[in-house]
């Protein structure tokens, strides 16, 4: 994160004026000027100028983490629905064991929920891979979605929001880049208090001092009685 | 002389209605806007880029804008049939094609843009109240756009050139009666994206209603940017 002043900028304004400049993502040159394609910050390094999205659908990146739902499968992989322009591809060589061909419905079938790692983005696919730890399918708990742009504050600096949800209400939360959320619980009444709290997370996202707003509503919520139930990294 | 010396309203010849734009009125939608000019309001919800379906309608070079303009069944004093009609697919029609002159939506092969604009109160000018609330949604949605777009009614009533017509002013009938000029200007270099005309003008008279419109338009967009940039100014000096 630069010290720059943050500035907002929309589509057709001059971000910079200058032929020493590069126009990167959101970007492009028209002329002496480097121009905003995209609504957003305003964001410039060294030469590369670029304009970092501020709302809009979810972009898939390379490392990012996201949960889809199995909607198709070919002969060799499955294709993931999760909330993107175009749906991601998860390779029969992606997955963590071996799967003979014709067989790939009895490791996931159409409906199943999965967390992957997104592996590469080109123009016009998306490729997935869940054969690191803490990847793979999603049996029970609830998945919930939420505007992808809030995800950092669900997540908080170096992990602090979740870790805070996590420790005061025993549920084992995985958020996605792509704004779906799983929570798995000991039991219902676990869950659906989880996703109350993210849901305010989401719609306070933008105010002052969050943290302590979301340990004072936890406390309205009730006290759960603090078992920490053991994390799902076993795949 | 023209017969049309002063506005019902009391506002200058060249002066617009007092203009009120919100973006991201509505959670659930990828980017919304709505956009108001006395008394005609424009909501435009966008949705996408996503799938598009049917697959015979998909392009593999790059992503289709669909629009859809529809007027409330109580936008006017008598009911408005509900549903297409000739008129509201005409302007869908044209929204679309002044729209897709800064949308760029190369990055998104075979996927479709979904633009739906709804008008639940209108004193004239629908049209262009309805792009300038799209072109507010789509930059709300994270649509690549090449610039902004904003877009006026200019209109002759008998002999005068005004700018904002409203439905008495659209309605007036007296000597050589009312001609209707839509049109939409992008941001940044100030091109064409719209031009219609509903009645009669002379080719002078045309081109200074251009030039009146393009003036009229930097107060459209000077709203348009205000709107965007408080959308978002909230909070951002936390992340």
């Amino acid at each position: 994160m630069s010290n720059e002043e943050r500035t907002i900028v929309v589509p057709g304004e001059t971000l910079v004026s200058g032929n020493d400049y590069l126009p990167g993502d959101g970007a492009y040159r028209d002329g002496k000027d480097v121009v905003a394609q995209r609504f957003g910050i305003k964001n410039i390094s060294e030469k590369l100028v670029r304009v970092v999205p501020v709302s809009g659908t979810y972009r898939p990146r390379k490392g990012n983490t996201i949960i889809g739902v199995v909607v198709d499968i070919t002969f060799n992989g499955w294709l993931i629905d999760f909330g993107g322009a175009q749906n991601a591809f998860l390779s029969i060589s992606e997955v963590p064991r071996y799967i003979n061909k014709g067989e790939l419905r009895d490791f996931l079938d159409f409906g199943d929920a999965v967390v992957v790692k997104v592996w590469d983005v080109k123009s016009r696919s998306v490729e997935v891979s869940m054969k690191m730890r803490g990847f793979g399918k999603l049996e029970g708990g609830m998945i919930i979605k939420v505007n992808p742009n809030k995800v950092p504050r669900i997540i908080g600096k170096e992990g602090s929001m979740v870790k805070l949800l996590k420790n005061s209400l025993g549920c084992s939360i995985t958020v996605g880049q792509n704004g779906y959320v799983w929570i798995y619980g000991k039991s219902l009444e676990d869950e659906i208090k989880t996703k109350k709290v993210i849901e305010f997370i989401v719609d306070n996202a933008t105010s002052i001092g969050l943290t302590e707003a979301v340990e004072k509503y936890i406390h309205e919520l009730g006290e759960s009685d603090f078992e920490i139930i053991e994390e799902n990294t076993d795949k | 002389m023209s017969l049309y010396k002063e506005r019902f309203d009391g506002r200058a010849f060249d002066e617009v209605r007092p203009i009120r734009a919100e973006v991201g009125i509505i959670p659930s939608a990828d980017g919304s806007a709505v956009f108001e000019t006395g008394g005609t309001r424009a909501i435009a919800v966008v949705r996408g880029p996503r799938t598009l379906h049917p697959q015979h309608m998909q392009n593999p070079q790059k992503g289709i804008l669909r629009v859809s303009y529809g007027m409330m069944p109580f936008s006017v004093w008598d009911r408005i049939r509900p549903g297409p009609s000739r008129r509201s697919e005409e302007i869908s029609k044209v929204t679309e094609w002044a729209l897709s002159s800064v949308v760029d939506l190369s990055e998104f092969p075979n996927t479709v843009v979904d633009v739906f604009i709804q008008i639940p109160q209108a004193d004239a000018g629908t049209r262009v109240a309805g792009i300038n609330a799209a072109a507010m949604a789509l930059a709300d949605a994270g649509i690549p756009m090449r610039e902004m777009i904003s877009a006026i009614a200019v209109g002759k009533v008998d002999k005068t050139l005004i700018v904002d017509v409203n439905k008495m002013e659209e309605d007036f009938s007296e000597g050589e009666g009312s001609t209707d000029i839509p049109m939409a200007f992008t941001s940044r270099r100030k091109n064409i994206a719209l031009l219609q005309l509903d009645g009669k003008i002379s080719t002078d008279e045309l081109k200074k209603a251009i030039e009146m419109g393009k003036v009229a338009c930097e107060k459209v967009l000077e709203a348009q940017v205000e709107a965007l940039k408080k959308s978002k100014s909230k909070g951002i000096e936390n992340e």
